[in-house]
């Protein structure tokens, strides 16, 4: 990766010639949200990608931290695990884990932690573990891993992670990381009660669109992105979704967005294709 | 006093069934070699605990030596499933596996109190999920300074942890650096630490750079020395993650005919990791080295007489 970089403004570039995948839309529609941000908890994938994307555009100061210890860091090429050692080499401060999890996260030095998901609910909450009953699950899911403290102590969450009925439910199996619990009021004086650092989830990017959260602390639908319907978004959902009005659309990647995500960031195209 | 051993003669001396095992080293440093020894020695009724179970407790449940994985996450990184695990847990297939399931930041707290003899460790973090009801051991507890609460995990205390590192004299003064992971908890919360090295130093070495002494000798019963051993897993500076290996393990370990048939060719058809990078040749190994070199500098920690 080059030094950052600034570009024009997504609006103003011609998008007119670029074609470009469902998960390109989702890594850049993530990265601009990450604009004006410092510190950011990185997790592998699209995540991945649209984070270094974010610090090579719109936020060139954001401190890259991956919960295996790296603050700081550069990745050289891109990582296929949060272990890397591209993400050591060059970086800030390699420390151990129960700093990180201590110190920078807990202590409330996390802006934005990105949290992927099998199950989300309308308010936000995630379920990361299983399928299932817990003790005779259909599908067992990695669980936890660092989601559950990100989710509590994070400034503010973004979730990344394509719709579906399956996937956009109603109930959520298990709750694996807490979002808005049955709703803004509840999940704001518990936090507050508690002690919380964090403020919960702010960003739901999709391959359809753009959700932030509404006063209510449930999941509103403020942007649609090129080629998507809202039949498709009605149709990839266990709930009848909250609708800006008007709705705006998601501006496509810009040339140079793609060159970055192509030539830089995702040249194999591991997970953007 | 040399403390250097085999790796057999190490895993034979401290792995005993029935033990509580932890192999750590979050994505570095993961010490594949004795993970193999102690599937060839045939250990067996292990409790494996590691944050992420990873390539190597796939291969050591797929081989019987479990019957209880302690964890946080729980999947192939940047892959996907462990195929040998989820059989056993969503099919009992072959036999059930107990799972004792935390976050990573409880499993570091685990360690974190067993190394330091606390009877448990406070953390801000499983606050309304469910995980609780899943594991009953994390518990809320009441702040003694005020209205707040905390949930509290309990101490971790391995009968044997296994540590990775880039080198140790033959005492055991163990020296490593990029991603730390929590390898220093689980060493000293453990009754038993074996030290597994790519590089046996003198002791002038370590001395000659204190602060990068991860591992005291004191805590520690045998240095192992053994070059590759964290393959396929990496070791910063020596050589890269196998990625390769981390995905031909998806379709390698999706059914338990085609599991067995690689441990059989990789683990109990090798001596030892020796003998297993001989197989692996010499291309692929060259492959796996850092594309440059980038050293740190040195510092200066100066003469007081």
């Amino acid at each position: 990766m080059s030094e950052p970089r600034q570009i024009t403004s997504p609006a103003a570039a011609d998008t007119n010639a670029a074609v470009f995948s469902k998960s390109e839309m989702m890594i850049v529609a993530a990265a601009r949200e990450l604009a004006g941000q410092r510190v950011c908890f990185v997790g592998v994938g699209l995540p991945n990608i649209a984070v270094n994307l974010a610090r090579l555009t719109v936020a060139p100061a954001l401190e890259l931290v991956y919960e295996s210890g790296a603050f700081g860091a550069r990745p050289a090429r891109l990582p296929l695990s949060i272990g890397d050692p591209t993400i050591v080499t060059g970086a800030t401060a390699a420390v151990s884990m129960f700093e990180l999890f201590s110190f920078y996260l807990q202590g409330g030095l996390v802006d934005v932690g990105f949290l992927g998901a099998a199950q989300i609910d309308r308010f936000g909450n995630i379920n990361s573990t299983v399928i299932g009953d817990y003790d005779h699950p259909k599908t067992r899911l990695p669980g936890s891993g660092g989601a559950c403290e990100i989710a509590i102590n994070a400034r503010q969450v973004f979730v990344i992670m394509r719709q579906s009925k399956r996937s956009f439910v109603e109930q959520i199996d298990f709750r694996t990381s807490p979002g808005n619990l049955g709703g803004a009021e509840t999940a704001a004086r518990i936090r507050r009660e508690q002690g919380w650092l964090g403020s919960g989830p702010t960003v739901v990017v999709t391959d359809l669109g753009i959700y932030h959260f509404d006063d209510a602390g449930e999941m509103r639908l403020d942007s649609i992105h090129p080629g998507a319907t809202l039949d498709q978004i009605r149709d990839t959902m266990g709930w009848q979704p909250k609708v800006a009005d008007p709705l705006p659309a998601t501006p496509g990647p810009t040339v140079e967005e793609l060159r970055l995500i192509r030539e830089q960031l995702d040249p194999e195209g591991a997970y953007t294709k | 006093m040399s403390k250097v051993a085999s790796m057999r003669d190490a895993v034979a001396a401290n792995v005993h069934d029935g033990d509580v095992v932890a192999i750590e080293g979050f994505t570095h440093l993961i010490c594949f070699a004795a993970g193999h020894e102690i599937i060839r020695q045939r250990k067996r009724d292990l409790t494996l605990a590691r944050l992420t179970p990873d390539l190597i407790y796939d291969q050591m449940i797929a081989a019987g030596t479990a019957r209880k994985l302690v964890f946080s996450w729980l999947g192939n990184p940047g892959v996907g499933g462990l195929h040998a695990v989820r059989r056993r847990v969503e099919d009992a297939d072959p036999a059930p596996l107990e799972l004792e399931e935390y976050s990573h930041f409880g499993m570091v707290g685990r360690y974190t109190a067993g190394a330091s003899n606390l009877p448990f460790f406070p953390l801000r973090s499983y606050f309304e999920t469910d995980l609780p009801k899943a594991n009953p051991l994390i518990r809320p507890i009441r702040s003694p300074y005020g209205d707040e609460t905390v949930y509290a995990v309990p101490p971790l205390k391995p009968d044997v942890t296994v540590v990775h590192a880039q080198r140790a004299d033959a005492e055991g003064n163990t020296q490593m650096w990029g991603l730390l992971g929590c390898q220093k908890e689980a060493a000293f919360a453990a009754e038993r630490v074996i030290v597994v090295v790519e590089e046996l130093v003198s002791e002038d070495v370590i001395r000659a750079d204190p602060n990068r002494t991860v591992i005291p000798g004191l805590i520690v019963d045998a240095v192992v020395v053994e070059p590759w051993g964290a393959h396929p897993s990496y070791v910063q500076g020596a050589y890269d993650r196998d990625n390769h290996f981390y995905r031909d393990w998806d379709a390698i370990s999706r059914e338990a005919a085609t599991t067995q048939a690689w441990l059989d060719e990789w683990v109990y058809g090798v001596a030892g990791r020796a003998e297993y990078m001989a197989k692996l040749g010499e291309d692929r190994m060259a492959s796996l080295k850092p594309s440059g070199s980038a050293p740190s500098g040195s510092v200066e920690y100066g003469v007081y007489k």
